[in-house]
């Protein structure tokens, strides 16, 4: 069964002394799908993002990622997936190429498998003019889509994106979007935390994250649906009225 | 190994990069060596002293000229009389002065027994110690010059011999002190400051997430300072031997190999101070303060360990600084071999073993 699943959780839990972040959640997601992670600030969405990437060591709970066991098969599952944080997290004093090259170089992939596809990559984001800028010096917006081209620059089977767009122009978020699509277009399963709703509509399905346990989980239209809601916001405002933490 | 050569050289670009630090890296030796050279002497030289010759005579002169002719002193005033001796000494002119009484050739000639008295500024006793010693041997020169064949009926002579370094040349021990505190400083600090900053800025955790070795992340940073170590140590050689006239008695080689050595127990150093610490501030503050003091007051080099209390003597031997500063100076100067400091290398290599084996331990390849 985990065959066709690109990740799958069963009662994953973490602890962190007597504060439960995440509280034996469970679900699936298929492969190549774009899964939303929504929750507000503290609602535990990072906590069990990095347990899946291996980050952090679950409390109790199963989950598997690509098919592999994520307590077993940890260092096989980090050749498999791609990861972006929620820090800004390539050097800013080295510049484009340097950056591609050096993250290439760590997934171990050749000379000419780094040349081809820096080439491609540069041509798809409009960076040629800046391939030898330093990172520090372009804007924020260029910056994500050039970490999230980073990420799934090994071709990984799964991306982990811990709230991409944070603090990026409405703009330039349709413009990841859409590189967001054409990944999952390539087959690459797009996992992405976030907290603007509207992003929630551009996934396949959604999870709504309330005080460490998944209080919803269906696509967006059949969440609508269910809360009577006409958007997103709706939805999550139902959900979330019950939460008992604020800020983390 | 690919994955391992794209980050060494990553970590290289780093630091060219920041031609800043670059320089300060590699500039820092040589300002120290220069500063220490020239600046920070403990040797006695052209010391400003005073004459107050109440005797005027022929002898006086001529030991008044000799003195002055000595490369150790230099005559700044002649004094009239008593009184002005205090002034000049407040003065801060003169470190010593040296009163002749009236009659002193007479004396000297007709009852073989004349007086001298010398004064010297004892504020800093070491140098005031070897002022009046100086001064002392000038005299004994001068009473061998006027009188060859006075022989006395008992007369010891001491020879002294002054081994490996017999003009007392101060660089001959700091030359070893440098080395080891340039080593230990751009080593650990450096290491740890370059680690805890992928901490802060948050690609470490991309870096955790490849599948990148916890142990080649440790080792790649630790390459580029090896090298960068392995310049200073050959800049602060040639210029200890072409500007200080320090000499290198024994095999340069094995003085690089130790050197290298050191540098290894440093960089894990700077690799376990790295894994305990979550900010660049912190890392800064143990190296500087838990590596670089200790390094200053127990290598021996500013401060003799033989004369600390026993407990400090204790303290002494696991700073790893201490080892190497025996080693450079057996080997540089007084020329032994292998043979002689393998006890200093093999504590220094444990040492190493230690520190990685902490380093490679402490490292989280977690966040939580």
């Amino acid at each position: 069964m985990p065959k066709e699943k690109a990740i799958t959780a069963e009662m994953l839990t973490k602890r962190f002394g007597d504060f439960i972040a995440v509280n034996a959640i469970s679900f699936e997601v298929d492969k190549g799908e774009i899964f939303g992670f929504l929750g507000a600030n503290g609602a535990g969405k990072t906590t069990a993002m990095r347990m899946f990437c291996g980050l952090s060591l679950p409390s109790s709970g199963k989950a598997t990622v690509a098919g592999l066991d994520i307590y077993k098969d940890n260092e096989a599952i980090k050749q498999r997936i791609g990861y972006m944080s929620q820090k800004f997290s390539l050097y800013e004093d080295l510049t484009v190429k340097e950056n591609i090259r050096f993250y290439g170089g760590i997934y171990g992939k050749s000379d000419t498998y780094i040349k081809k596809e820096t080439e491609i990559l540069l041509h798809q984001l409009e960076l040629e003019a800046q391939a030898n800028t330093l990172v520090g010096a372009l804007p924020l917006g260029w910056k994500q889509k050039l970490a999230f081209s980073v990420a799934i620059f090994h071709q990984p089977d799964i991306v982990f994106l811990d709230e991409p767009t944070g603090g990026v122009d409405p703009v330039t978020r349709r413009e990841f979007w859409n590189m967001i699509y054409e990944a999952a277009a390539k087959g690459i399963t797009v996992f992405v935390t976030t907290h603007y709703l509207d992003e929630a509509e551009y996934c396949d399905r959604v999870s709504i994250m309330v005080d460490g346990v998944i209080a919803a989980l269906d696509t967006p239209a059949a969440l609508k649906k269910q809360y009577h809601a006409s958007g997103m916001d709706e939805v999550f405002q139902q959900l979330a009225r019950g939460a008992k933490r604020q800020d983390n | 190994m690919k994955q391992f050569l794209s980050f060494v050289k990553k970590e290289f670009l780093h630091i060219l990069r920041d031609k800043r630090t670059l320089f300060i890296l590699l500039g820092m030796p040589i300002v120290q060596i220069i500063i220490f050279g020239f600046a920070l002497t403990n040797e006695v030289k052209n010391e400003g002293i005073a004459v107050l010759d109440l005797a005027k005579d022929q002898s006086s002169g001529e030991l008044i000229r000799q003195m002055d002719a000595s490369r150790y002193f230099e005559l700044r005033a002649y004094l009239q009389n008593e009184q002005q001796i205090e002034k000049t000494f407040l003065k801060g002119q003169i470190k010593l002065a040296v009163v002749i009484p009236p009659g002193f050739d007479h004396q000297l000639r007709h009852t073989n027994k004349a007086q001298l008295q010398l004064i010297a500024d004892a504020s800093d006793p070491n140098l005031a110690n070897t002022m009046v010693n100086y001064a002392g041997s000038i005299v004994q020169q001068f009473q061998s010059t006027i009188f060859p064949q006075q022989q006395a009926a008992y007369q010891i002579q001491t020879e002294l011999r002054m081994l490996y370094n017999p003009q007392l040349k101060g660089a001959y021990n700091f030359v070893p002190g440098v080395m080891a505190m340039v080593l230990l400083l751009v080593c650990t600090m450096m290491t740890a400051i370059t680690i805890v900053k992928e901490k802060e800025s948050g690609t470490m955790e991309i870096m955790l997430v490849s599948p990148l070795v916890p142990f080649s992340i440790t080792l790649a940073k630790a390459v580029p300072y090896l090298l960068l170590s392995i310049v200073n140590i050959i800049s602060i050689l040639l210029l200890s031997v072409y500007v200080l006239d320090v000499p290198i008695r024994g095999s340069v080689l094995l003085l690089i190999g130790m050197s290298i050595l050191f540098t290894m127990v440093s960089l894990s150093l700077g690799l376990l101070i790295s894994a305990r610490s979550s900010s660049q501030q912190t890392a800064m503050f143990i190296s500087l303060v838990g590596m670089f003091l200790p390094t200053v007051m127990f290598s021996g080099f500013m401060f003799p360990i033989e004369n600390m209390p026993k407990p400090l003597q204790v303290i002494s031997n696991i700073v790893p600084a201490k080892w190497y500063y025996i080693i450079v100076k057996s080997v540089m100067i007084k020329g032994v071999g292998f043979n002689a400091i393998w006890k200093e290398a093999l504590i220094l290599a444990g040492m190493c073993t230690f520190f990685l084996a902490m380093a490679i331990r402490n490292f989280k390849i977690r966040l939580a």
